[in-house]
């Protein structure tokens, strides 16, 4: 059994997106978060003081633990931002803003 | 005289039921929430891109949903309501022309500016989950109870394969059994609560045989799932070094300290943990409504003490989805009375009210049942980081305290910068009182959320209907330091 079984999910299509160039599949309606985990990510940032890796904690967009780079815009909530094809996710380092 | 317009705040349990009893007395609603759907946190509703045929499997009360759904199309279609979705309020002023404006940014960018007019406000702005710190919890793979399920309610994932589900509280029970339904396999449910404790209150909570038979229930489903129940055990630090491996837990004694001998090792690659659950107050908070403690203080009516402005459901106190309808119904019908004018006749609301009245002492009960262990702070190590944002260590907060004399939050805010980061002391509020030793007080916030600083600038600057901005440059640390 899976999520998408249990609630008799019929998804359309997937599509591409991209995390750090790698190519990984999402489906409609699904936010970044919910992309990268089914792909088997569970962090794609790391903190400004020490570097350590975080990714989603609180799901509801309250805590700002799972920021993310999204075609260029850092600081994305990755629990609330909804994917489309092509988007190109990237890994955080500290406040995105270093590039 | 044009009809009464009334904007709610939050499209969860309560604020749906407001909106139904509001609009069928001849309130113009506008039902403004930040979700692409309604239902709040409590029916969060699969992607519709998603194509879930059966999205009833991750809830419970699906028929009463359908009937709040259902109700909120009938009133869309005969235009009494206008539903706002992707709204994500930020501020609700009282301008001295009377009535409210509720300021709300727009979308998944959150660049984009609304306003809605109002001639009286309902605030249905929920809660959110309570984690206190230990050593471990910002690895990833530590989520929180809520989170967990929101994701899978809301997205159908999973975050692993292995769950172990923790804290205290009765969110616990269908978190556990919900990861289980879908496919997890949760190695154990770790509650600190003393189960006598429960038997002690068990006249308070036999007043809800409903809400017996429902814990009944997911005891036979945990059953089902082969999920063992750990009472009166806690997780005393969390493994791994780039994500979650394994946690350690321990049994607790009578006086809630940890018994060292009982420490052992359960892998997992999940943890879902939860220390209860807080009201959002920042909106009411700001806009100068007293509170209870953490709870927006209302009267019998749902009535805040600001005049115009009413509260339902979590946000007046945590307690669940039948007590956010009942509020929420109550406040509608306020709302509708007091907008023609008119003294409502409490008997109006008679079994809503006392409803209302249950569940409130119930969960009291249920609250005191699930006190966390005396001696918790004990386990957080100094150098277990408190403030995830700002990456405050618990040494750092203790020094603060001894050496610096910080007896309050926002003191230690001040000297450590706890609280000061993106979450704005949401996240940390309770970890750094505890560790402080200090009182859990809300925090003060001008705004809900970041505002880019192109819309704090223009905003006020017409008044009239709701009106969007174009988008700009995003500044979304706008309010970070403040």
């Amino acid at each position: 059994m899976n999520p998408l079984e249990l609630a008799r999910a019929e998804p359309g299509p997937a599509f591409t997106v991209t995390l750090d160039g790698r190519e990984i599949e999402a489906l409609p309606g699904q936010t970044v978060a919910a992309a990268l985990w089914t792909a088997g990510v569970t962090s794609w940032r790391s903190t400004r003081g020490e570097g350590r890796p975080r990714g989603i904690f609180c799901g509801i967009g309250v805590c700002f633990d799972c920021l993310v780079t999204v075609n260029d815009r850092p600081n994305q909530r990755a629990c609330l931002l909804p994917l489309r094809p092509g988007d190109a996710i990237r890994t955080q380092e500290g406040t995105g803003r270093h590039e | 005289m044009s009809e009464p317009r009334l904007a709610v705040i939050g499209a969860g349990p309560a604020g749906l039921a407001a909106t139904l009893a509001a609009a069928a007395r001849g309130v113009h609603v506008t039902l403004v929430d930040s979700a692409a759907e309604a239902g709040g946190q409590f029916y969060r509703q699969p992607a519709p891109g998603l194509g879930a045929r059966r999205p009833q499997a991750l809830h419970h009360q699906w028929r009463t949903w359908e009937r709040l759904r259902d109700g909120l199309r009938t009133h869309v279609r005969a235009g009494a309501v206008r539903h706002l979705t992707d709204h994500h309020v930020w501020f609700v002023e009282r301008p001295d022309t009377g009535g409210f404006t509720v300021h709300a940014l727009v979308g998944p960018g959150q660049e984009e500016a609304a306003e809605v007019r109002a001639d009286a406000v309902l605030l249905a702005t929920g809660g959110y989950e309570k984690v206190l710190p230990f050593p471990g919890w910002t690895l990833p793979g530590v989520v929180t109870a809520g989170g967990a399920q929101a994701m899978l309610k809301g997205g159908l994932v999973l975050p692993g394969r292995t769950a172990v589900v923790a804290g205290t509280g009765p969110l616990l029970l269908p978190v556990a059994t919900g990861l289980a339904a879908a496919g997890a396999r949760v190695a154990a449910l770790v509650d600190s609560a003393d189960p006598a404790s429960f038997l002690r209150r068990s006249r308070a909570l036999a007043g809800r045989p409903d809400k017996v038979a429902e814990g009944a229930r997911y005891a036979g489903q945990l059953l089902r799932h082969r999920v063992r129940t750990l009472l009166r055990h806690t997780v005393v630090e969390a493994l791994g070094t780039e994500r979650l491996e394994a946690v350690t837990i321990a049994a607790l004694d009578r006086d809630g300290r940890v018994r060292p001998d009982t420490r052992r090792r359960l892998d997992c690659d999940t943890l879902a943990v939860s220390h209860g659950m807080l009201p959002h107050t920042d909106l009411a908070d700001a806009l100068g409504c007293r509170l209870d403690g953490t709870d927006v203080h209302v009267d019998a009516e749902q009535r805040t003490d600001v005049p115009g402005l009413w509260a339902a459901g979590e946000t007046t106190g945590i307690g669940g989805s039948a007590l956010s309808l009942a509020e929420g119904h109550i406040a509608g019908r306020s709302i509708a009375a007091r907008l023609a004018g008119r003294t409502p006749d409490p008997h109006e609301w008679t079994a809503a009210a006392r409803t209302r009245e249950k569940l409130r002492s119930f969960f009291a009960a249920v609250d005191s049942g699930y006190a966390l262990p005396a001696h918790r702070a004990e386990q957080v190590t100094d150098e277990t980081v408190v403030c995830r944002c700002e990456e405050v260590s618990a040494g750092a907060v203790r020094e603060a305290v001894r050496e610096l004399g910080a007896g309050d939050l926002r003191t230690v805010k001040l000297l450590t910068r706890a609280g000061m980061g993106w979450c704005q002391g949401r996240v940390c509020g309770p970890g750094v009182a505890e560790v402080a030793g200090c009182a859990e007080t809300p925090g003060r916030r001008p705004f809900a959320r970041p505002v880019p600083l192109g819309v704090l600038a223009r905003a006020g600057e017409t008044a009239g209907p709701a009106r969007a901005a174009a988008p700009e440059e995003p500044q979304d640390d706008a309010h970070r330091d403040q």
